[in-house]
């Protein structure tokens, strides 16, 4: 290669790794102050493992709260070294000239109560015992989720966040953030969320709940101490929702009737690469993830509904939310779909809230909101450049 | 931004006579609202709390750049996301003639909004006859496209849609027909280039 295409090359490469946040390292918070959950259950002491990306301004008004969904992370983007394969969850979405663009904006991104990547969570010491948690670790409600993060803005020194973000379950965290805290979120982007479960939902997270709790290792959630891991359950769990995230279109253009092999060989051996897929993504998942956090993630998922203190009437929930709101839907997405989107959007028209709402032309599925689509990563870069012009 | 908005209504005369029709502080809905230049003025002149719908992904884009409340719908799945009554005046400025189903979204109009403003190119303004009588489709200012691109499906003129609201019990409380900004009373549906209605609320 000619040395001029070389320095050009290199040239393109070190742009593009410009806009990534770069080596990132994660922080921990400890909190000793006794947190009051939902279910009644009190955590007398837990830790929050987090990560930054770019700078708080001095009037403290820049910061964004990305909160992640079942199987997410505080590992939201950058990498750990510079040769770490594989970057944070939505790197694509965070950097210099990207959405959340580092250069206006001071990003957070949080491990959920519960979680398995640092903050407390079932596979956690208990001080009280010196034994992990395990089953009496308390199931967690993204009401409790949204008061542990309100706690950590407080310690971060940040009153009030400039957006709150996050799809899926964590789309679900940023409206109950405009619910929790109305006076300290200035916007919520919900993004492939839904003010509650489906039945169907519900059903797919017990299918998947039960591929745990009856796997003969899950030992009624105490596993650690057998030095035991539920991992056939966890791969069916993982195996179930990958088909969900997904959509029929999505799944048959990457993998259709593809074989693994020339031939069949009439067995029951990996024979289409699609089960190749999900045995690979069960065993990885199976192999990094706590089986106690998938239980009480998905009940989290379950268990929330804003509307029900109602009587089942989101618009007279929604009344107290005093965000402006971006709200996002992907037509493939059968599991949290826009319909409803939509009935986020009719519930804050009906309050008369400052609300824009997207309906993103998409054939990936649930998984649609982490993928770089060039209208959706457009609507969003809009969007917080609105609330940057806010900011300053 | 405020310039912005006041450029696009020296562009369309439509909007300052909308403008007119509107009272400050009232909530308001812009059925098929392009880029938002309308509600951005409405916003910015009369401080409404306005809302657009709109499909097309280009105009959602431009709306949230504006800093319009956008919602991304297609008008002919209906209004049933709206409750009745739920809007003080609901506008169709220069889509009706692109809308299939042209019954349904007028009556929608009426169930969600307490007001409506219906506006339309009327086709049968002199020079679109001139047109005809060529042996052509009109092409104008008012109907830019060629014959084979229109997004326009359901074209009519004052006479027509008139009779259209005669048929369909819509009360109209004002009507104003308008050619370069201009207001046109005499031969309103040869020499009128825009209709604009005002109904009443049921």
């Amino acid at each position: 290669m000619p040395a001029a295409w070389l320095t050009l090359a290199c040239i393109i490469a070190t742009m593009s790794e410009a806009s990534s946040v770069g080596v990132v390292t994660p922080q921990t918070a400890h909190f000793s102050e006794p947190l009051a959950l939902k279910s009644g259950a009190v955590l007398p002491a837990y830790d929050l493992v987090y990560e930054t990306y770019g700078t708080l301004n001095a009037a403290r008004s820049n910061a964004i709260l990305v909160c992640h969904a079942l199987s997410g992370t505080h590992h939201v983007a950058g990498k750990y070294s510079e040769d770490d394969k594989y970057p944070g969850w939505w790197d694509n979405i965070v950097g210099r000239g990207r959405p959340l663009d580092t250069d206006k904006f001071f990003i957070i991104g949080v491990n959920n109560l519960g979680g398995c990547h640092g903050s407390t969570g079932p596979a956690s010491i208990d001080p009280a015992t010196n034994q992990p948690w395990g089953s009496r670790f308390p199931v967690v409600t993204v009401e409790d989720w949204v008061a542990a993060q309100a706690r950590l803005a407080d310690k971060l020194g940040i009153q009030t966040f400039a957006a709150v973000m996050g799809g899926s379950l964590g789309g679900m965290q940023a409206l109950q953030w405009t619910l929790s805290f109305p006076d300290r979120v200035r916007h919520a982007l919900v993004i492939a969320a839904a003010p509650n479960l489906t039945a169907q939902n519900i059903a797919f997270n017990e299918v998947a709940r039960q591929a745990i709790i009856t796997d003969p290792e899950f030992h009624g959630g105490d596993f650690y101490a057998q030095n035991a891991i539920p991992r056939r359950g966890l791969r069916l769990a993982r195996m179930l929702g990958h088909i969900t995230y997904l959509s029929d279109d999505a799944m048959g253009e990457k993998f259709g009737r593809k074989l693994k092999h020339d031939t069949v060989k009439y067995s029951f051996d990996v024979e289409f690469e699609m089960e190749s897929y999900l045995r690979y993504q069960g065993d990885k998942f199976a192999g990094e993830f706590d089986a106690n956090t998938y239980l009480r993630m998905t009940r989290a998922l379950d268990y929330y509904d804003p509307a029900a203190p109602y009587g089942g009437d989101l618009s007279a929930a929604l009344k107290t939310a005093k965000a402006q709101f971006l709200v996002v839907s992907f037509t493939s997405d059968w599991r949290f779909s826009p319909a409803r989107s939509r009935e986020i959007v009719k519930a804050l028209l009906e309050n008369e809230r400052t609300v824009s709402y997207a309906e993103l032309t998409a054939a990936h599925g649930h998984d649609a909101f982490l993928m770089p689509d060039p209208q959706y990563h457009a609507i969003v870069n809009a969007y917080m450049q609105r609330v940057a012009r806010e900011t300053v | 931004m405020s310039q912005q908005f006041s450029q696009a209504v020296l562009e369309r005369s439509d909007f300052a006579v909308i403008a007119r029709w509107i009272k400050p502080k009232t909530k308001v809905l812009d059925l098929g609202c392009g880029d938002g230049a309308l509600l951005g003025y409405l916003r910015d002149t009369l401080q409404v709390s306005g809302y657009g719908i709109e499909n097309d992904d280009a105009n959602v884009l431009a709306c949230i750049k504006n800093g319009i409340n956008v919602v991304q719908m297609n008008l002919e799945d209906g209004l049933s996301g709206f409750e009745a009554q739920s809007f003080d005046v609901v506008i169709l400025s220069q889509t009706l003639q692109a809308v299939y189903q042209t019954e349904r979204i007028v009556q929608e109009m009426l169930r969600v909004g307490k007001e409506v403003i219906v506006t339309f190119p009327n086709f049968a303004y002199w020079k679109h006859r001139l047109h005809i009588l060529g042996g052509n489709m009109p092409v104008s200012d008012d109907l830019p496209h060629q014959w084979y691109n229109t997004p326009n499906v359901h074209m009519c003129t004052i006479h027509d849609f008139d009779e259209f609201c005669a048929s369909h019990g819509i009360r109209i409380s004002e009507r104003l027909v308008m050619t370069n900004g201009n207001k046109i009373s005499w031969l309103p549906n040869l020499l009128g280039s825009l209709a604009m209605y005002r109904f009443e609320p049921r």
